[in-house]
């Protein structure tokens, strides 16, 4: 048992996802990373509690046994010196992913990852191979420690990747090509999602490109673009507007750096009214990059002012009616959508 | 010096004039603007910087920061890409990326660039040293820090690291007295680093940095020891930085007589001395190597002067692999 587990009073099935199991988000992940240690013997975990107690949220449960010690590495409690050894190690010829408890703990391991790994390859050419797995996102009453999404600090980085998964095949897709992409990328999976979603994953080879977005649902009049988390909340909202009688798309980002610029572009020129969702802050959240990118390149074709939909400047809050305030939901999307539709 | 052969005695000493020299030159350059931004003399760090990089194999793997320049040079980077990397030139180490001796790394040559938070290094090279272990490797990782980042928690989350691992490592510390302008009174409440090495189960050895001998045998034995699974051992070389942080610095708040007492401590003195003793030297022999140096290093600035600035079109590259 897991503290997290018995807060999901509902898990949710993707419809219409291609694959030949139904894995829940956690399960993809754990998937991922067996398949890229039986495909690769240079790729190794390491982290806090991942190997014998297989891990906080039991996400590498069961790697230990099948792969050895030597390649599930239980570590001292040494965010900094973790992913620094990972740099190291990626040196010596080896792949190694490493886990974060939570998002919120890679504050600690920050100079290693925008310092050192970031500028390696610019500087002397030297690739950084190693992928940091960074569970974050609120809605688990967890408050103000277990429960960020810091991705922004990471997106304004050169020298970085950062994905976040939304659906469990992307789990799957983005982390297999987080492992094999030859820079250092920061993946955002999303704790609310482990056992709240499920879905048909595909086996084998089924990369996700990085920097790619999905077009989750087709619609003519408002473009929700989201990631993570919210992927799902825009999803019920567009829904529910479908049965007011609007057609409305949702764009899943799935890779924050880069940004899929062409598919953003693309859906703001059609519906020309945009609203960008987070669970991140606002300011200088990955939505005013998006926001600055359609004003710059899609401007003639606004039909209505770019909007951001994204938790307020606080630390997030434990107690639920506070984070129920903090985090957008299905229905204050909706109540933006209307806004904008009503534009 | 009895137990350090002829041979490897003057090696060292043509690694520790060249690298005299070839600092003596930055610090000429910088003069005349040729090298811009900051510039780091490693004055009185010969002896430490060559000796630890001379105890290693040449797959052993390497970590040095911006005041050994000794090992950089023994490991095989030649005065020609270290001049054009000074003078920010295309042919240069980074190709003109990275300033100074920052992110002068080719593992190639076994060697691991450093960035400014240091000892990020010390971090990286217990990763390097845990991925020799997995392969089951008769390798050795070698880190330098100094101490003033003897005070960050990296050093100690490193030191743990390379111990509950017992990792192939050896951490140089070069306590050269001053961090910058914070004197070593205000930098920790031990007389010697040395005595943290206790906290982490690994030997902690004190050697006297300007002696070349000193520093060789105890990296030897500690590189030994790593090779055969002793694990990680801390060497805590006692120097002085002989000039300011950088060359901007006239260091005021340094006492005169610290200076002058470590002047006559000079580690070139003090193998020329040795060499003399053992008749391997004299006035003419040593004309005559500097004079080779000197025509080493003209060759060097010659190529870097006649070099490329990167082209500024190519700003962004490299920033992905």
């Amino acid at each position: 048992m897991t503290w997290d587990q018995g807060l999901h009073k509902a898990t949710t099935v993707l419809a219409g996802e291609q694959g030949t199991r139904e894995l829940t988000y956690l399960e993809a992940i754990r998937a991922a990373l067996r398949y890229e240690m039986q495909r690769d013997r240079r790729v190794l975990i390491m982290g806090e509690d991942i190997g014998v107690y297989g891990g906080a949220f039991k996400v590498t449960q069961g790697l230990i046994e099948e792969f050895g010690e030597d390649r599930v590495i239980d570590t001292p409690m040494t965010e900094l010196a973790m992913i620094y050894a990972a740099i190291g190690m990626s040196f010596e010829g080896f792949v190694p992913v490493v886990e974060m408890q939570f998002a919120d703990f890679i504050s600690t391991g920050f100079d290693a990852i925008v310092q050192f790994a970031a500028t390696n390859h610019f500087r002397w050419r030297q690739p950084v191979p190693i992928t940091i797995r960074a569970p974050g996102g609120g809605g688990l009453r967890a408050g103000p420690f277990h429960s960020q999404s810091n991705e922004a600090w990471f997106v304004h980085t050169p020298g970085l990747k950062v994905v976040a998964p939304a659906t469990p095949a992307d789990a799957y897709g983005l982390l297999l090509s987080a492992i094999r992409d030859p820079n250092p990328v920061i993946y955002y999976e999303t704790k609310y999602l482990y056992r709240s979603l499920k879905g048909m994953v595909p086996e084998g080879e089924a990369l996700v490109p990085i920097g790619q977005a999905a077009l989750r649902r087709s619609g003519e009049e408002l473009s929700i673009i989201a990631y993570g988390a919210m992927v799902q909340e825009a999803l019920s909202a567009a829904s529910e507007l479908e049965r007011e009688g609007h057609s409305v798309e949702v764009l899943d980002l799935r890779t924050l750096k880069p940004l899929d610029e062409e598919a953003i572009l693309a859906t703001a020129r059609k519906t020309g009214k945009v609203l960008i969702v987070h669970e991140a802050n606002r300011t200088c959240g990955v939505g005013a990059e998006v926001a600055a990118l359609i004003a710059e390149q899609a401007f003639e074709y606004l039909d209505g002012p770019i909007t951001r939909l994204a938790a307020p400047d606080t630390p997030v809050p434990y107690s639920p009616p506070l984070e129920d305030a903090y985090r957008p939901n299905a229905a204050n999307i909706l109540a933006a959508a209307r806004e904008l539709l009503a534009y | 010096m009895n137990e350090i052969d002829d041979d490897l005695l003057q090696q060292a000493h043509y690694w520790m004039r060249l690298t005299r020299a070839l600092d003596d030159r930055g610090t000429f350059l910088h003069k005349q603007s040729k090298i811009v931004g900051g510039y780091f003399s490693q004055i009185g760090h010969e002896a430490l910087s060559v000796a630890a990089a001379l105890s290693l194999g040449p797959k052993d793997i390497i970590a040095p920061m911006h005041r050994d320049l000794g090992a950089y040079l023994v490991r095989g980077l030649t005065p020609r890409r270290i001049l054009a990397q000074w003078l920010g030139r295309e042919t240069g180490v980074t190709r003109g990326r990275d300033a100074n001796l920052h992110g002068m790394g080719d593992l190639s040559l076994g060697i691991i660039g450093f960035i400014s938070h240091l000892p990020a290094s010390t971090g990286v090279i217990a990763g390097v040293a845990h991925g020799i272990k997995l392969k089951g490797e008769p390798r050795v990782a070698m880190c330098f820090f100094g101490d003033g980042s003897a005070s960050q928690g990296l050093a100690h989350e490193a030191m743990n690291w390379a111990s509950v691992f017992k990792l192939p490592m050896v951490i140089i510390c070069e306590n050269n007295q001053y961090a910058y302008s914070t004197p070593l009174s205000r930098q920790m409440a031990i007389e010697h680093i040395a005595q943290r090495a206790a906290g982490y189960n690994m030997p902690g050895v004190i050697v006297d940095g300007n002696d070349f001998a000193a520093v060789y045998r105890a990296a030897k034995e500690a590189v030994e020891r790593a090779r055969s699974g002793g694990g990680p051992t801390f060497i805590e070389c006692k120097t002085m930085r002989m000039r300011g942080h950088a060359i901007h610095d006239n260091m005021a708040y340094v006492p005169k007589a610290l200076l002058a007492e470590w002047e006559a401590r000079d580690p070139i003195a003090r193998i020329e001395a040795e060499l003399r003793a053992r008749g391997l030297l004299d006035d003419e022999k040593l004309a005559a190597l500097l004079a080779r140096i000197e025509a080493e290093l003209d060759e060097a600035q010659a190529f870097a002067e006649a070099s490329p600035y990167p082209d500024p079109a190519t700003v962004t590259d490299g920033v992905y692999a």
